[in-house]
């Protein structure tokens, strides 16, 4: 009798659970996927169209919003700016961050640990309180409202991440790959250049494109640091305060869909970050 | 000429003293098994010559010539690694040519030597392929090919074949001795499979906490264990060990039964191998708790006065549980240890 209970009690539960799952899942999908599906109904609309109520399922494909964006002054140069500076993020937080992550994943060190956690910690800081110090240090040292500067502010934000990913990836290689290198005739250099480097190139290019979304995005320390060599993200927070609603969602639609594009192309090497396999 | 000469390596690590004092010579050509249980300090070893590790104290000699300051590269071995280590972006091909393309060899003579050794390892129609698409097995095969591919004077392999499932390891066992014999390089084998080390080795060094407990050849090592441990490390089922009180000028009393062994008035230990025991009219007296017939040959499991004793018996014999058996041991094969020094006594 107990077996037959327990046999009708269990696809019940099961049901339930998967009633509870399916319920989360489409929660945070909504979460996140409604605003962005407004966010494209409203840049792809007419003016009149954003101001107006219930809106339509299908965007008008109504470009005026983006053409405008595209015509409008100090545009072109914000969105220069932000590639020049998200690229040398990019190029610095990899150069610095990798061998960190090598050295994390490969040497045993004093205070490893440490080293790690404190890599944390730097994204526990918050930026506001960092601000006035560096303006004033960049005003002394003449780093301030240059590319370069505002790269290294960036390039330390994105700096844990890269020593995050990339110590994921070098610990997935087997240390053998390169024993077996050196005995067959590689130095250390050569070891890294002809084994390990091929194999974790598609890693450190996705860690390179996080850093590189990361750079796009800032906002605030942008905003501080540069003047007349505004970034994208802080150009269009200065203007868009003052302009109808239908330029702020395009505004913020030029922002986001890179970044999502960026994002969704390295998303398994994000989880690698965290330990979850991906391979 | 490819002597190594081990003298008086020690290694740390931290507070953990992983290898005491080691010296070995291992002659040109020679086939050297390290044997041990796991972290016994073989694999360190083998690292140590391999120049993977450093060695805290002691040298190392290749050939006449000292090569623990060097990289690895510049030693002239090649390593056979357990996991394989088969680089998997590049092509069988490529995996054996490494080491060749390194040494800036031109490209016919590479093509050349891989292939050569692809054939000797039966993996040429493998080479197009990626280490993904290969078995256990034919990675194994492509790790030995890229080894030899680079005409080593010395080979040095850590449990190449641990990995690999029981009949295949058979397999590769004696196809692995007879590519090493024809090459003509010294090898170091480090293995905890004793079948492994007494099927290949021309010596076996047994390694237990670090020292070499005996260094000898594979037959030496079974019938002539130098110590208590060898004796009870190798041989399945191992050496049967029992007290023995000394009765004065050579005789000893073992299970209750006279015995005669050499002249100590100390307490000893007697040991016999389970294979070594006949049942007999006089000797001694076994009761019998397990009986396992294995097909060739039956392994009774017995007690002796309280101590545990093992007997490999003809097939034939039929033995129950409970039976009192008489088991006269082989008198050359007897051997007698000192339950203090662990030592064998002559």
């Amino acid at each position: 009798m107990t077996s037959v209970t327990t046999d009708v009690a269990a696809p019940d539960a099961r049901k339930a659970g998967k009633f509870v799952y399916v319920t989360a899942v489409v929660l945070l999908c909504a979460w996140v996927l409604v605003p962005i599906y407004f966010l494209l109904i409203n840049t792809l609309s007419s003016p009149d169209t954003v101001n107006s109520f219930p809106k339509p399922f299908w965007p008008e494909f109504d470009l005026g919003s983006l053409t405008f964006f595209a015509g409008f002054a100090g545009m072109l140069t914000a969105l220069k700016n932000s590639i020049l500076v998200a690229g040398m993020t990019m190029i610095m937080s990899i150069v610095i961050g990798a061998p960190a992550g090598y050295a994390l994943s490969r040497f045993d060190f004093r205070g490893k640990e440490l080293f790690r956690l404190l890599i944390l910690l730097t994204r526990a800081f918050p930026l506001p309180l960092l601000a006035l110090p560096l303006a004033v240090m960049f005003i002394q040292t003449g780093l301030d409202d240059t590319v370069f500067g505002l790269a290294l502010v960036h390039t330390t934000l994105a700096i844990p991440f890269a020593v995050l990913i990339t110590f994921s990836l070098f610990s997935g290689i087997p240390i053998e790959l390169e024993e077996a290198a050196w005995t067959l005739g590689c130095t250390r250099l050569t070891a890294f250049t002809k084994v390990v480097l091929p194999l974790i190139l598609p890693g450190i290019t996705a860690s390179a494109i996080f850093a590189f979304v990361i750079s796009w995005n800032e906002v605030f320390a942008a905003a501080v640091l540069t003047i007349e060599n505004r970034t994208l993200t802080a150009f269009l927070l200065q203007n868009l305060d003052t302009s109808p609603l239908h330029l702020k969602f395009a505004g913020g639609f030029i922002l986001v869909v890179p970044a999502l594009i960026f994002i969704f192309a390295v998303r398994k090497y994000l989880f690698a970050m965290w330990g979850i396999a991906n391979r | 000429m490819a002597e190594i000469q081990i003298k008086n390596v020690a290694k740390t690590f931290g507070a953990y003293q992983a290898l005491h004092d080691i010296n070995l010579t291992i002659q040109d050509q020679e086939f050297m098994v390290l044997l041990g249980a796991s972290g016994c300090g073989k694999t360190t070893l083998l690292r140590i010559v391999a120049g993977l590790e450093t060695a805290t104290t002691g040298e190392v000699w290749i050939g006449g010539r000292r090569i623990d300051h060097l990289p690895p590269k510049d030693r002239g071995i090649a390593m056979v690694f357990q996991n394989y280590a088969v680089f998997p972006h590049l092509t069988v091909f490529e995996n054996i040519g490494f080491g060749l393309r390194m040494q800036k060899l031109p490209n016919d003579e590479v093509k050349r030597r891989v292939e050569r050794t692809a054939e000797l390892m039966h993996i040429e129609q493998l080479l197009k392929r990626y280490s993904g698409e290969l078995s256990g097995g034919q990675r194994q095969r492509v790790a030995v090919a890229r080894a030899l591919a680079m005409e080593p004077d010395v080979i040095l392999m850590d449990e190449p074949l641990s990995n690999l499932d029981a009949l295949l390891r058979m397999e590769m066992r004696a196809e692995l001795k007879g590519v090493l014999a024809e090459s003509n390089t010294t090898a170091i084998y480090v293995t905890h499979d004793q079948v492994e080390a007494m099927s290949m080795a021309d010596r076996i060094s047994v390694m237990h906490q670090g020292k070499i407990v005996q260094a000898a050849s594979p037959i030496e090592v079974y019938r002539n264990p130098a110590a208590e441990f060898v004796a009870g490390f190798i041989g399945n089922p191992p050496m049967n060990f029992l007290p023995a009180t000394p009765s004065g000028n050579g005789k000893w009393t073992v299970g209750g039964q006279d015995m005669n062994g050499p002249v100590s008035s100390e307490t000893l230990k007697f040991a016999i191998r389970p294979e070594d025991l006949r049942p007999s009219e006089t000797g001694l007296k076994a009761t019998a708790k397990v009986v396992e017939p294995l097909g060739a040959h039956l392994l009774v499991t017995c007690d002796v006065e309280g101590a545990l004793f093992r007997a490999v018996l003809d097939s034939d014999m039929t033995v129950k549980p409970g039976d009192v058996l008489t088991l006269a041991p082989q008198t050359d094969r007897v051997r007698w240890f000192n339950p203090e020094t662990t030592l064998a006594v002559a």
